[in-house]
């Protein structure tokens, strides 16, 4: 399956190599810029993105592989991360990564059949004074108690 | 108490309301003044590092080569992603622009033409804010070409926001500089110190965005009033981010020095349901972890707290009352370090796998005596083995915890647990120090 930038990211890409005196720092901003338009990144999205930066494939894979955030694979519509690091497992994050777990039916790094969520167990997002939380993709939902955090996922369509 | 990073002025974030309040005129005259003035002032404030090692930020600018002809960069380290630390994210949101106006004095300073401000990219919500005062900046000429003009004066630079994507090892500053240049984020071996060779290996100088939000205030009111306020030797307020135990975590801004015991019973409200408190992790979670039955008199600043047997760090407090499974804690603290080693150093990528492995195995119910030691001595063969500091950060707090809270970890091991040997951490249980005999 090809991939091609829109006409509106070509657009951003030109300024965001503008930000840096090399192509290659380029990277993490067109991989983000990738993942917004296509869901996920694709062996071909890196292919594009080597060649408009003028770096190795190799490379390219190298970070995505690195960082947590960069998906090779489809995630759902609602991507649920809850954190269970110290601060929030001290005020029941475990319990809410449960409920989350059952509620949905899948496993942590798994997507529901409907493609409708996926499960992401996550580190620190830096909500410790605002524990427990959850992240529906960009957004933080905090102070939660188990409750709270279903009602938020039943509210999710 | 007057807060300097976070004064308590309502809509502050706008640049309507910062420029009103006085905001930006000390960029302009810090521009008035020489690098070497600025540098000199810093220096003699006594203002160190916010992000964890509390270095004098006027000693690491001065080690930057003087002038203007070559190429230098500022990069600016809001990565933020030590569990307990979340103090960051309250200057993007609500002084973004005392930190954008520290940069551009900082640029002078160094002589930096372009600024690389690094935000997690979990902050979605605050790179976005941040972005916002960013361009409300640019478009009045505070920053820029434009600037300038709105100084008088011929200098001029410019600040990027480079988001991360989630790895916590590029808060350290090496591994910062290779992730902004489209890198894994590896850190780099030291020295050659980023004042030397740093991002694109021109010389670069790295702070946290604490550190530099402190800049205009002391360039406002002069380094005698800053070198004034808290401990002589780790001046000025420090935000201190309470979390876990407490009634009312968030983040307090506070002279440094403040009583631990103030902090925890007086501004964040004391411990629910009046319980005892087991432990504190003082300054993130990489700090080593204090006995709760040992925290009268300690002091929130450097020195103290070297005293007292922990550090700073980022001044992020985690609070556990006496029901805390302090195994279950390190357990999770250990996967978190697991998971964020970036698999360059071997005893770091390995060690922390047997840590958690160790660790989830006493969790269980499984585990032996003997994997006590053994815990401690994997995670001393870590510390000081590695390329970065993250070694020291995984292996401190496992260190510490059993150290200092031995009987918690005793009572859930046995002798009478028999696992059959399946790989190499099984077969080394039955020795009690597996390395003692392995020279140096």
């Amino acid at each position: 399956m090809e991939f091609k930038f829109s006409v509106e990211n070509q657009e951003k890409i030109e300024r965001i190599i503008q930000k840096y005196p090399e192509k290659q720092a380029a990277v993490m901003p067109l991989l983000y810029l990738a993942q917004e338009q296509h869901g996920f990144i694709s062996v071909e999205a890196m292919r594009e993105i080597s060649q408009i930066l003028e770096m190795p494939e190799t490379d390219v894979l190298g970070v995505v592989t690195f960082y947590s955030m960069f998906h090779q694979k489809e995630i759902g519509k609602h991507h649920i991360q809850v954190c269970t690091n110290v601060s929030c497992m001290l005020r029941g994050g475990m319990q809410i990564f449960d409920a989350v777990k059952s509620k949905l039916g899948i496993n942590n790094g798994e997507v529901t059949s409907d493609k409708l969520f996926s499960l992401e167990e996550v580190e620190c997002m830096g909500s410790c004074g605002t524990a427990p939380m959850i992240a529906v993709n960009e957004d933080y939902f905090e102070n939660l108690s188990t409750e709270k955090a279903i009602e938020i996922l039943n509210s999710l369509k | 108490m007057e807060k300097i990073v976070l004064p308590e002025i309502e809509n502050l974030h706008l640049i309507d309301t910062y420029v009103a309040n006085g905001g930006y005129d000390t960029a302009k005259s810090a521009l008035a003044k020489s690098s070497d003035e600025i540098i000199d002032i810093v220096k003699k404030s006594g203002l160190r590092g916010r992000g964890g090692a509390a270095f004098s930020t006027g000693l690491k600018w001065s080690f930057i080569p003087k002038g203007s002809g070559i190429t230098k960069y500022l990069c600016i380290n809001g990565d933020e992603s030590e569990p307990g630390s979340f103090k960051d994210r309250q200057v993007f949101e609500f002084n973004p622009h005392q930190l954008i106006e520290g940069i551009v004095i900082t640029c002078h300073a160094i002589h930096a033409k372009k600024a690389y401000l690094y935000i997690r990219g979990e902050y979605h919500k605050w790179i976005k804010l941040m972005q916002k005062a960013l361009d409300d900046a640019y478009e009045r000429g505070f920053v820029g070409e434009a600037m300038k003009a709105k100084y008088g004066t011929d200098f001029s630079c410019d600040i990027y926001i480079h988001k991360g994507a989630g790895a916590y090892i590029c808060g350290e500053e090496s591994s910062l500089m290779n992730s902004i240049e489209g890198k894994r984020g590896y850190p780099r071996v030291k020295p050659p110190f980023p004042a030397q060779v740093g991002l694109w290996g021109a010389p670069t100088i790295i702070n946290n965005v604490e550190t530099i939000a402190n800049i205009p205030p002391i360039i406002k009111k002069g380094w005698e009033w800053f070198s004034a306020i808290g401990e002589q030797k780790h001046p000025g307020t420090l935000l201190f981010g309470v979390s876990g135990h407490v009634n009312k975590p968030g983040v307090y801004e506070l002279p440094s020095g403040t009583l631990l015991t103030d902090i925890i019973y007086n501004y964040a409200g004391g411990v629910p349901g009046n319980k005892k408190i087991k432990c504190v992790i003082p300054g993130g979670s990489s700090m080593p972890p204090l006995r709760g039955d040992q925290l009268e008199g300690i002091k929130m600043d450097a020195e103290s707290l070297r005293a007292a047997g922990s550090a700073i760090g980022t001044g992020g407090i985690m609070v556990m009352d006496e029901d805390t499974d302090l195994v279950k804690v390190l357990a999770r603290l250990s996967k978190f370090y697991y998971h964020e080693s970036c698999g360059q150093c071997t005893p770091c990528r390995e060690g922390t796998g047997w840590m958690v492995k160790l660790l989830n195995r006493i969790v269980r119910g499984e585990g032996s005596k003997s994997d006590i030691d053994l815990l401690v001595s994997v995670a001393s063969n870590i510390e000081g083995n590695t390329v970065c500091a993250l070694g020291e950060a995984a292996a401190w707090p496992v260190r510490f915890m059993i150290t200092r809270f031995r009987d918690e970890f005793e009572k859930q091991v046995s002798d009478h647990v028999k696992l059959e040997v399946k790989n190499k951490v099984h077969s080394m249980r039955a020795t009690l120090n597996p390395l003692a005999s392995v020279e140096n």
